[in-house]
């Protein structure tokens, strides 16, 4: 049983700088990886690296048993594989369904776009969107973008799914409201690889967890072990509040049903 | 599309049965109809003009206004266009319609090809490149002898005879390009309406995004320009063989590239209607400049003037302000 | 052999004036992320500035500071009309926004002085060494390049005002938020780009012939240099314009004239689709 995306070795530096250095893991069909680490560890990188927006310097990636090692986004798109940005990006003059209809016109199904309108308002109204279908991309609130950006993904109907720090910039009740949207998404059987900085969230969403450092892997396994991984607090301890956070995460995730 | 897009399967394979379907049947029963009410000759010439304009900028709109990328020498398919026509016609002895049709799909072609290169580039860069493609065209017609070089083909008067003799031959030519106007008009409708025109733009707004959301940007972007060559190159044939002439300076005269480009923005781009609002204006303004003793001479100062304004206080054109204004009007008039 | 040496020489001189139109060309698009197609006019301006004034009677290099001051006042003006409002608007708009002014500048020209051949006439000795003879317009339109990329790179890497210019260009929010008037600096830099295009265009009417509708030439001239230089890098511009010139100098005795603005419009698109972000530019993420 091969798991649904392997990295193999993955490197890339930009001039001097080595943002990734021989990363490899595995995320296994159906779970909620979490992906941590200090900033600038290489997180935003290795998302770039996987769906092909930079292409590795060395390495390999292979997504359902595929080599797709330097193909370019928008066929990687077409394997099932769909992300958010950290910083959203919609098409600001198109609607909530408009941009979602891109995303079902041009993702796994590549639907046509008779049948793309019902994809797409299905997965705004999935996120909560329900009541802004025609409203411009650009009148939405920074949270209505958050989830703008998550519709979009949805409606290409993903088998793998990045999110880059979808609660990062919410109040919380947005942030529980997105938790909630996370949580019914995995029910939904789509693979979930995330990266994020509110530890207690990541802590109890995820079912693993791998550590990133200076872009090498520091730590992998489930949420309790890596809240108690020396290692892991030291490369936090730069930011002892941060590291705090990661211990009552992992209390969370014991008393979680 | 502006959520005015029925979304039943059924429904939306019929664009015939959309209101929006007429009203640009209208718009063409307008252009073909005016003249012939009092075989009006100068009402049909000063149309035919604005027919060849809106033609120009409602291919371009998709370029500009659906994917976001200013093309400066979109003139160039219609130089060329009319070139291959002419050559054709002349000794090789086509019939105009063959012409033109060859004119049309060879045009097309060489735009995919030059495409596929000159897409590469974004923003600025792009808008240079297409600058530099007209400049290469033209040095290069300039030197090829079979087009007669710097000097030009001329076709012989005859050929009208084939059209029922000189008069009627440019009845003829005027509603042909009245046709290939009309073709524009559907064209852009449909690609707006289509899967492709969802994907351009997506492309127009963030290029990146689409990329990640799975359009094929670089396929799509030269479809796009080459689509966008073929209308033109025809309604240059047209044009050219109206004055059986065509020689360099006149076939790839920036000025008509740019005038393109002040009609989709006075319209409003990536609107069907709009580049039909701004090329009818934009022709009665001229129309009424040129026999201005003062005016006659500034026509681009005038086209400058006019563009600079309404990038600066109407960036959406006559359709944005009539989109702003009457926000209903947006599910009929696209 | 001798004269492809000469005409390699000849070459570096007339593109370091290149580069120099270049310069202002790239400041602009560095700081204020305007692409300004007025370039073409404002080289043009230059061009009938040296010949308006000498025909007033004023010295053929002494226009160059008078071109100067005037260049950044037109500049400053420019920016007001038709950069200021679309300044963080799509790029688009910037680009038809100075496209129309372009327009304008060129249509008015145009009506008062059609699209002769005008020619100024510079009375400088030539200086001659060993075999080769090089044209004293061309040795000082280098000199005086050289000078004043000099002094412009003193301004931008010693000065306080050159120094926000930077910041600016670097990170305009970051640079109002320590208190920088951006305002200010963006109509300065503009001011500044289309004070060196006149310039430039000045030096280049000492050299050659032109007519009011040269300007477009000369930009694209200036739009292959950034490709080379890099995209915002005044120094780079320099290098790129006297790479441009050895180009020239290298291909025009081998092929006509009037395929010379095709073959740097290739070179262009090429450089441009190999290296995205300039031939000389340091590889950055």
């Amino acid at each position: 049983m091969t798991a649904l995306l392997e990295l193999d070795g993955l490197s890339k530096s930009f001039g001097g700088v080595r943002a990734v250095k021989g990363l490899s893991f595995a995320v296994e069909d159906g779970e909620i990886l979490g992906l941590i680490g200090p900033n600038g560890a290489g997180k935003s990188t290795l998302f770039n690296l996987i769906n092909g927006v930079f292409m590795p310097d060395s390495g390999r990636l292979r997504f359902r048993g595929l080599d797709i090692t330097g193909t370019p986004p928008h066929r990687v798109a077409k394997h099932g594989l769909a992300r958010t940005h950290q910083i959203v990006q919609p098409l600001e003059a198109m609607t909530v369904i408009e941009n979602c209809m891109v995303g079902a016109c041009f993702g796994r199904e590549n639907l046509p776009r008779a049948q793309a309108l019902d994809t797409a308002r299905e997965a705004a109204v999935f996120v909560g969107l329900e009541d802004r279908l025609e409203t411009t991309a650009a009148h939405l609130t920074i949270a209505g973008k958050k989830r703008l950006e998550l519709a979009r993904a949805l409606a290409a109907q993903p088998i793998l799914l990045l999110l880059d720090e979808v609660l990062a910039g919410l109040n919380p009740t947005e942030i529980a409201h997105m938790i909630g949207v996370i949580r019914r998404l995995r029910e939904r059987g789509i693979t979930i690889l995330m990266i994020e900085h509110l530890m207690q969230a990541i802590m109890s969403l995820s079912d693993r967890i791998v550590v990133l450092n200076s872009g090498q892997k520091l730590a992998e396994g489930a949420p309790a072990a890596i809240a108690n991984d020396p290692a892991v607090i030291e490369a936090y301890l730069g930011d002892p509040a941060l590291a705090r956070e990661l211990q009552q995460g992992s209390g969370d995730e014991r008393r979680a049903p | 599309m502006r959520g005015g897009a029925p979304g039943g399967s059924a429904k939306h394979a019929a664009i015939v049965r959309r209101p929006f379907f007429w009203i640009i049947a209208l718009v063409i029963a307008a252009f073909a109809v005016a003249p012939l009410l009092g075989n009006d000759v100068e009402l049909r010439e000063s149309l035919l003009l604005a027919a060849v304009y809106i033609t120009l900028a409602s291919n371009l709109n998709i370029m500009l206004g659906y994917a976001g990328y200013v093309n400066f020498g979109s003139i160039v398919f219609f130089g060329l266009g009319g070139y291959l026509c002419i050559y054709l016609m002349g000794s090789p002895g086509w019939p105009l319609v063959a012409a033109i049709l060859v004119a049309g799909a060879g045009v097309s072609l060489l735009a995919l090809l030059f495409g596929l290169g000159i897409l590469r580039l974004r923003g600025a860069y792009f808008a240079l490149g297409t600058i530099g493609v007209n400049e290469a065209v033209q040095a290069f017609v300039s030197n090829f002898d079979p087009w007669g070089g710097s000097s030009g083909i001329y076709l012989s008067t005859e050929l009208f005879q084939a059209l029922g003799g000189p008069m009627q031959a440019l009845w003829s030519i005027y509603f042909l390009l009245v046709a290939v106007m009309g073709l524009s008009l559907y064209l852009s409708y449909a690609i707006k309406s289509s899967k492709f025109g969802l994907g351009l733009l997506a492309i127009g707004q963030n290029e990146d995004a689409a990329a990640v959301l799975g359009v094929p940007t670089a396929l799509y972007k030269a479809l796009a320009y080459s689509a966008s060559a073929f209308l033109p190159a025809i309604a240059g044939g047209l044009y050219f063989f109206k004055s059986a002439f065509i020689q360099p300076t006149d076939a790839f005269d920036l000025t008509f590239s740019t005038e393109a480009i002040v009609i989709i923005m006075l319209g409003g781009q990536g609107t069907i209607i709009g580049p039909v609002l701004g090329g009818y204006f934009y022709e009665e303004l001229r129309g009424w400049l040129l026999t201005s003793e003062t005016f006659s001479h500034f026509q681009l100062v005038v086209a400058g003037v006019l563009l600079l304004l309404i990038v600066l206080f109407l960036p959406g054109g006559l359709m944005g302000w009539l989109h702003g204004r009457w926000p209903k009007l947006r599910r009929v008039l696209e | 052999m001798s004269g492809l040496f000469a005409s390699i020489i000849d070459g570096v001189l007339v593109g370091s004036v290149y580069g120099l139109a270049a310069m202002g060309l790239t400041l602009i698009w560095g700081v204020t992320d305007v692409v300004n197609l007025t370039h073409g006019s404002a080289i043009v301006a230059g061009m009938f500035g040296l010949y308006l004034l000498t025909s007033t009677g004023v010295p053929p290099y002494a226009t160059l500071p008078l071109i100067l001051v005037g260049g950044f006042l037109v500049g400053l003006l420019l920016y007001w009309i038709c950069v200021h409002r679309v300044i963080g608007r799509p790029p688009l708009m910037s680009l038809l926004s100075t496209f129309s002014v372009n327009l304008v500048l060129i249509g008015l020209g145009t009506a008062v002085w059609g699209t002769a051949l005008f020619n100024v006439p510079v009375a400088l000795p030539s200086v001659s060494w060993q075999r080769y003879t090089f044209p004293g317009t061309h040795i000082l339109a280098a000199v005086l390049t050289a000078a004043i990329a000099g002094c412009l790179y003193v301004f931008l890497h010693r000065t306080r005002l050159g120094k926000a210019i930077r910041a600016v260009a670097n990170n305009r929010g970051a640079a109002e938020l320590v208190g920088i008037p951006t305002t200010q600096v963006l109509s300065l830099a503009f001011g500044l780009g289309v004070a060196l295009a006149g310039v430039s265009g000045m030096l280049i009417a000492t050299l050659f012939p032109f007519t009011l509708l040269s300007g477009d030439a000369y930009q694209l001239k200036s739009f292959v240099v950034i490709v080379l230089g890099g995209l915002g890098n005044p120094t780079g511009a320099l290098l790129g314009g006297i790479a441009l010139g050895l180009v020239e100098g290298l291909s025009t005795p081998f092929m006509p004239v009037s395929w010379t603005l095709v073959i740097e419009f290739v070179l262009f698109v090429i450089v441009l689709i190999a290296y995205p972000n300039g031939l000389l530019a340091p590889r950055r993420a």
